[in-house]
C-alpha cells in the first residue's frame, strides 16, 4: 500500500545520487559506475508507471534499456582498459587530450 | 503496515544507502560491492512491482553478468584508491545547496503530482514472463532483433578495443 509517488521519488533520489558520483568521482570505473546508477534509477521509474496504467511497454523498454547498458558495459570498460594502457592511470584528469 | 509496506521501506533504503556508500567510498572495488547491493534492492522493489522478469533479469544479467565484468576489469587493472577530490569555493558555496533544492523539488513536484490514492498494492503481476514474450516477439520483434545487432557490434568493438595491438 505504498503510493505511486513513492517508488518516483526514491527513483529521483537514485538519479541525483548518481549524477553526484558522475560530476564528484575522479576514477574512470567509479564514473561509469554512476552512470549504470542512473540507468538503474530510470528502470525503476519505467517499471513504476508500467504498474500505475497497466501496460507492459514499460517493461519492455527497461528489458531495451538493460540491453544497451550490457553493450555499454562491454565497450566501456574495453575503452577503460585502452586508457589505463597508454596513460597508465584511471583518474580522468589524466585523460585530458581533448581538454580545451 | 502491510508487509509491502515494510519491504518498499526496507529496501528502498537499501538502495539509497548503497548509492550514497558508492559515492563515497574511496575504493572501486567496495563502490563495486555497494552497487550490486543496490540492483540487488531494486530487483525486490520490481517484485513489488509486479515485474516478475525484469526482477530476474536484474539479477542475472545486471547484478550478475555486468557487474561480474566490473569486478574483473578493477581487478585486472589493479585500481588503487582514487585521489581525494578537492571542490573548488564556488561548488562548495553554490553547487551543492543548490543540487539539493533542485533535487528537493523534483522530489516535490513528484509528489505532488501523484497524489497519494494512487498506491501500490503488489498483488498485480503484470509482467510474467508469458505476456512478455509474446509481446516481445510481436508488437516489438523489429527492435528485439535490432539489439542482436547491437550486441553482436558491441562484441566486435569490445574485442578490438581491448586487444593488445590494433
Amino acid at each position: 500500500m505504498v503510493p505511486l509517488s513513492y517508488y518516483l521519488v526514491l527513483s529521483a533520489i537514485l538519479f541525483g545520487l548518481g549524477v553526484v558520483g558522475f560530476l564528484l568521482k575522479r576514477s574512470v570505473i567509479t564514473i561509469f559506475m554512476s552512470i549504470e546508477l542512473m540507468l538503474n534509477a530510470v528502470n525503476l521509474a519505467f517499471v513504476a508507471f508500467s504498474y500505475h496504467w497497466q501496460a507492459l511497454s514499460g517493461q519492455i523498454f527497461v528489458f531495451f534499456v538493460i540491453v544497451v547498458a550490457a553493450a555499454e558495459a562491454a565497450v566501456g570498460l574495453a575503452i577503460i582498459i585502452l586508457v589505463f594502457r597508454t596513460r597508465g592511470s584511471l583518474n580522468v584528469e589524466r585523460v585530458n587530450l581533448m581538454k580545451w | 503496515m502491510a508487509a509491502s509496506t515494510i519491504l518498499f521501506f526496507l529496501f528502498g533504503g537499501l538502495a539509497v544507502l548503497g548509492a550514497l556508500s558508492l559515492i563515497l567510498q574511496r575504493h572501486p572495488i567496495h563502490s563495486a560491492l555497494s552497487l550490486i547491493l543496490v540492483m540487488a534492492s531494486l530487483a525486490v522493489l520490481y517484485l513489488l512491482l509486479g515485474a516478475e522478469f525484469i526482477a530476474a533479469i536484474q539479477v542475472i544479467v545486471y547484478a550478475g553478468a555486468i557487474m561480474v565484468l566490473f569486478v574483473m576489469v578493477i581487478m585486472l587493472l589493479n585500481a588503487g584508491e582514487e585521489e581525494r577530490t578537492s571542490l573548488s569555493r564556488t561548488a562548495r558555496v553554490v553547487g551543492l545547496p543548490v543540487a539539493g533544492l533542485l533535487l528537493a523539488e523534483v522530489c516535490y513536484l513528484l509528489y505532488r503530482a501523484w497524489p497519494a490514492d494512487t498506491v501500490v498494492e503488489a498483488d498485480r503481476f503484470l509482467g510474467r514472463t508469458g505476456p512478455i514474450g509474446r509481446l516481445l516477439f510481436t508488437d516489438f520483434v523489429l527492435p528485439f532483433e535490432l539489439t542482436s545487432v547491437l550486441i553482436l557490434i558491441a562484441v566486435l568493438g569490445a574485442v578490438v578495443l581491448a586487444k593488445k595491438e590494433l
